[in-house]
């Protein structure tokens, strides 16, 4: 486990290197960081426009003007699967901090006060999770149609629902400590208590947790939009893109294989990165730390 | 010696590789034997490696470790060359191993008797059908009452003490030749302590077998071994009969570790060994205890001392055998504080009690007669600036009471009041801030009671902030001025608890209840978890803040030797009841309520000639009786019908000491000696 360290900066340059030294940490930090700057800088370094149709080249396969071939409305495949990232990770990269934040908050706050209120609350919770994830998501998406501004807070607030039983956990193993006996029979206040004793003991669990649900809130977006719930066409998402290229697969297979690599290469990193942050931390005890 | 070896480890060296990729030393160039019938003891602080040499003797290294030279022979062979099919047979077979928390080595989910056959099964020839005789034969033999329930049970269902007995019967289905015993009874109360030890003792002689026990705690160690190995910093410092050990230990650090245990005879403190140990895998040229030693020169320093003849039968790694006995002798250890028996009262408990079961509404409706209270009929009173020692067995309502008076639990009845009168609130948050203040409490376990996530500097800076409402500068110099009033520099401010040894921590621990300026400091158990080395240290802490402050403080222990170097007076508790309440030197005399006896008679003490007496069972009924006296159903000397149907009444002494028994006081002693 690393050296617990006073600072904030220096911790978190300090967990980032143990993570850069295990392979799983070095390959999922390198597969995100890469896909992060493409999303960053795809708009200024695509060979030609998402929306530009060339009629007479439908369906092509890889060449040198074209990497990856042409869509059944003959656009760049390549260009498209640069840019298809960018909307899933602005949405995802939003709505999944506010999921952790208010589950997170909510968990904790439960795990400490328990209670009618817990068990009345946490039973809805399991309703809730009882439910196909897709489902609800589908039926709010109906009502108030789709598009960033419907989808972000409804993403938040699904993927929110099971960080509260995380959360909750965590706390409830720190407030059966002694430390939270301690500042109760000091008198402080229940919100500094969870302020300055519970958060920092929870805040690892919460970190791994939300990369976790990054990850997953990633492919619960990207099935959205192959559903065409998500990203209104023409603009590139690479749910709708395999969405359409998937009746033409036999023909250009390009279209249908090229987003997907790129969404299982961004979800495999923000795994492996979960999986080193998990260690380095000490929260995943399967290998422990000698003497 | 007698015999061939059954165990012989050979300049055994293990290591681990550290973080620049260089090979560190955990055991250095350890000799280890043990015959049958023989039993060593294997002594040493927290970190010495003498768990690590243990389970090297099975041919077990813990992750990580790595065996760098030497050999563990048994049976003839070398058990590290061994193939991992012999090493399953010999493993809880020929060699078993009893470790310290049985509780967590017993599957919580699968029944005694499965779990007892699981172990028949593997290591006993028996045909299938005779294993259910066979097991209740073992728990027969480790003196567990009624085998056939015991079978029936789950290990959560059993006491500590009950739990051990089990581990110690599997350790026994394989017929073993030799046990190895890795702290078996820290954690267990003194009572059960002495009866395991007597067992286990019992058990050897009985089947010739020989044992390997290691243990912090010399007291025990001078109960049931024969021989001693003492560690430190993973080298043998000494070895030799222990008899020998313990009257002139030939090494300063056995002397150290001596004067650090303290004694039911006693009045002084037990002197702390200063310095900490080294850390495991350090690289050193000179003596591993020379930076701690009152004799250390420059040659230790430079040089590794070899292991030579001392006094007597003796071993010692040292350059000077013969000054080690001239040493002082430990004389005094820091005069006691002590207060005077008449100041104003501090705290008040009166009639009080405390129920931790609440009845359903099923239940109330019925009227379902309730269970007796926890703990029930407590009155006491603190004055400034003493020390009420509070004694009993796990399950005595020690902590209980401590938590009630500190508001983490309320009362079912009775109030308890501050020394001016004013009755304080049951609850916490009912309470003023500054009654909260005048209250503080150190817990049992500095690894539970400090947020690993919080610096020292966070963790003082709590109270100063909300008592005191201290900031910046001030905040800073009176967090160092706690750290000094502790013993420890204003370094530690940056450090988090995972950097602080056992001792360090509850030494922040006392500096954060300090922080508040309290009259009265709860104390619970706050050395049991530490090694007796650093427990005298704590100790003689307390003493010197007990002087300096006039603080008032209830200890609560179920060791007598440690509360009565620290208690002005002593309450002693059965089952959630008072049984015995006076002044130390009058509770630790004659006479003594019969329970009293019972504990004062089980204390180990490192003294090979003084054995403990155990004068009754050591199993604690779950819920004390609804009428007569709480301590009937194990008393050595119960009278009659008069103690299963009516309370027993207060008797006085006179100098505020009382005694709740059927029994008259100048019957007492002879009833109990008879």
């Amino acid at each position: 486990m690393s050296a617990a360290t006073s600072s904030l900066p220096a911790r978190t340059a300090n967990v980032l290197r143990e993570m850069l030294a295990r392979p799983s940490g070095a390959l999922g930090l390198t597969l995100v960081g890469l896909h992060l700057v493409t999303a960053l800088i795809s708009p200024w370094i695509v060979p030609f426009d998402y929306k530009e149709m060339d009629a007479t080249i439908t369906l092509a396969g890889p060449s040198a003007e074209h990497w990856l071939g042409t869509d059944h409305l003959g656009r760049d495949v390549f260009s498209r699967v640069l840019l298809g990232g960018r909307e899933a990770l602005v949405v995802t990269g939003i709505a999944t901090p506010v999921a952790m934040l208010w589950g997170g908050l909510l968990g904790v706050f439960l795990g400490l006060r328990g209670g009618w209120m817990d068990e009345i609350l946490m039973r809805i919770v399991d309703a809730f999770l009882a439910l196909p994830g897709i489902l609800p998501l589908l039926v709010l998406i109906t009502v108030f149609g789709s598009g960033g501004a419907v989808l972000m807070p409804t993403l938040a607030f699904f993927f929110g629902i099971p960080v509260i039983r995380v959360a909750r956990a965590a706390a409830h193993e720190v407030v059966a400590r002694d430390f939270i006996s301690a500042a109760r029979a000091r008198g402080h206040r229940p919100f500094d208590i969870v302020r300055r004793e519970i958060m920092p003991n929870v805040t690892d669990t919460l970190l791994v947790e939300s990369a976790m649900r990054w990850s997953w809130m990633l492919l619960g977006f990207s099935a959205l939009s192959f559903l065409g719930f998500g990203v209104a066409p023409p603009r590139p998402d690479w749910g709708l893109m395999v969405s359409d290229a998937r009746v033409y697969m036999s023909l250009a297979p390009w279209g249908v294989i090229a987003p997907v690599i790129a969404l299982s290469t961004l979800i495999i990193g923000i795994n492996l990165t979960a999986d080193a942050l998990a260690k380095t931390l000490g929260l995943d005890q399967s290998r422990k730390a000698v003497v | 010696m007698a015999g061939p070896a059954l165990i012989d480890i050979r300049k055994l060296c293990i290591g681990f590789r550290g973080r620049a990729g260089t090979m560190l030393p955990v055991l250095h160039e350890i000799d280890m034997t043990v015959c049958r019938g023989q039993s060593l003891g294997l002594v040493g602080e927290s970190g010495s490696g003498k768990s690590t040499l243990a389970l090297a003797a099975m041919g077990y290294l813990k992750h990580g470790l790595q065996k760098l030279s030497g050999e563990v022979i048994h049976d003839g062979a070398d058990i590290f060359a061994r193939s991992a099919g012999e090493l399953e047979k010999i493993r809880g077979g020929k060699l078993g191993l009893i470790p310290q928390n049985s509780g967590q080595a017993l599957t919580p989910t699968l029944r005694i008797g499965r779990q007892i056959h699981e172990a028949l099964h593997l290591h006993c020839a028996l045909p299938e059908g005779e294993h259910e005789a066979r097991a209740i034969d073992l728990l027969t033999q480790v003196r567990l009452p009624d085998p056939q329930a015991i079978l029936r049970r789950y290990p959560p269902e059993l006491s500590g003490g009950q739990q051990q007995r089990v581990a110690i019967a599997m350790a026994l289905a394989g017929e073993p030749d030799a046990l190895l015993l890795d702290e078996p009874t820290t954690g267990l109360d003194v009572t059960t302590q002495a009866h395991i030890l007597e067992l286990l003792r019992d058990l050897a002689a009985a089947r010739n077998m020989a044992m390997v026990y290691v243990s912090h705690d010399l007291g025990v160690i001078a109960r049931v071994c024969d021989r001693v190995q003492v560690l430190y910093g993973g080298e043998t410092m000494l070895t030799g009969p222990t008899a020998e050990v313990l009257r002139d230990p030939a090494h300063p650090y056995a002397r150290g570790l001596l004067a650090s245990i303290p004694r039911l005879s006693d009045r002084t403190l037990p002197r702390a060994l200063e310095g900490r140990p080294p850390p495991p895998g350090q690289r050193r040229r000179g003596c591993a205890f020379a930076a701690r030693c009152a004799l250390a020169t420059e040659t230790c320093q430079a040089e590794r001392p070899p292991l030579i003849a001392g006094a007597g039968a003796q071993s010692t790694r040292c350059f000077y055998p013969d000054q080690v006995a001239s040493m002082d002798a430990g004389g005094e250890g820091a005069a006691l504080s002590r207060c005077a028996s008449d100041g104003p009262a501090a705290l008040r408990l009166a009639d009080v009690a405390i129920r931790y079961d609440r009845p359903g509404i099923l239940a109330r409706l019925r009227r379902v007669p309730r269970n007796p209270a926890t703990v029930a009929g407590i009155s006491l009173h603190l004055r400034r600036g003493e020390t009420l020692g509070m004694v009993g067995e796990s399950g005595s309502g020690k902590s209980t009471i401590l938590k009630t008076i500190a508001g983490l639990m309320s009362p079912a009845e009775g109030r308890i009041e501050l020394g001016d009168g004013t009755r304080l609130c049951a609850a916490v948050e009912q309470r003023r801030p500054d009654q909260l203040r005048r209250i503080q409490m150190v817990f049992q376990n500095p690894d539970d009671s400090l947020n690993p996530r919080q610096t020292v500097a966070e963790i003082l800076s709590q109270p100063l902030r909300l008592y005191f409402g201290l900031r910046d500068k001030a905040l800073h110099d009176r967090s160092v001025e706690l750290l000094e009033t502790v013993r420890l520099g204003a370094h530690y401010l940056d450090r988090s608890p995972g950097q602080l040894s056992g001792g360090e921590k509850q030494r922040v621990a006392v500096a954060r209840a300090f922080a508040a300026g309290p009259e009265i400091v709860l104390c619970d158990e706050i050395t049991s978890a530490l090694d007796v080395s650093v427990q005298a240290a704590v100790l003689e802490l307390l003493n010197d803040l007990k002087g300096l402050h006039r603080t008032a403080f209830i200890f609560v222990s179920h060791d007598l030797a440690i509360v009565r170097a620290l208690s002005d007076r002593v309450a002693v508790l059965y089952q959630g009841r008072l049984c015995e309440v006076g002044p130390t030197a009058a509770v630790y005399g004659a006479p003594s309520h019969p329970y009293t006896d019972v504990l004062l008679n089980a204390v180990l003490e490192p003294d090979p000639e003084r054995a403990p007496r155990l004068l009754t069972e050591d199993t604690v009924d779950l819920s004390p009786p609804a009428r007569g006296c709480p301590f009937q159903r194990r008393c050595p000397v119960k009278c009659g019908q008069i103690c299963e149907t009516d309370a027993p009444p207060w008797r006085e002494t006179g100098d505020g000491h009382a005694i709740r028994c059927h029994i008259p006081l100048t019957d007492l002693p002879r009833r109990i000696a008879g």
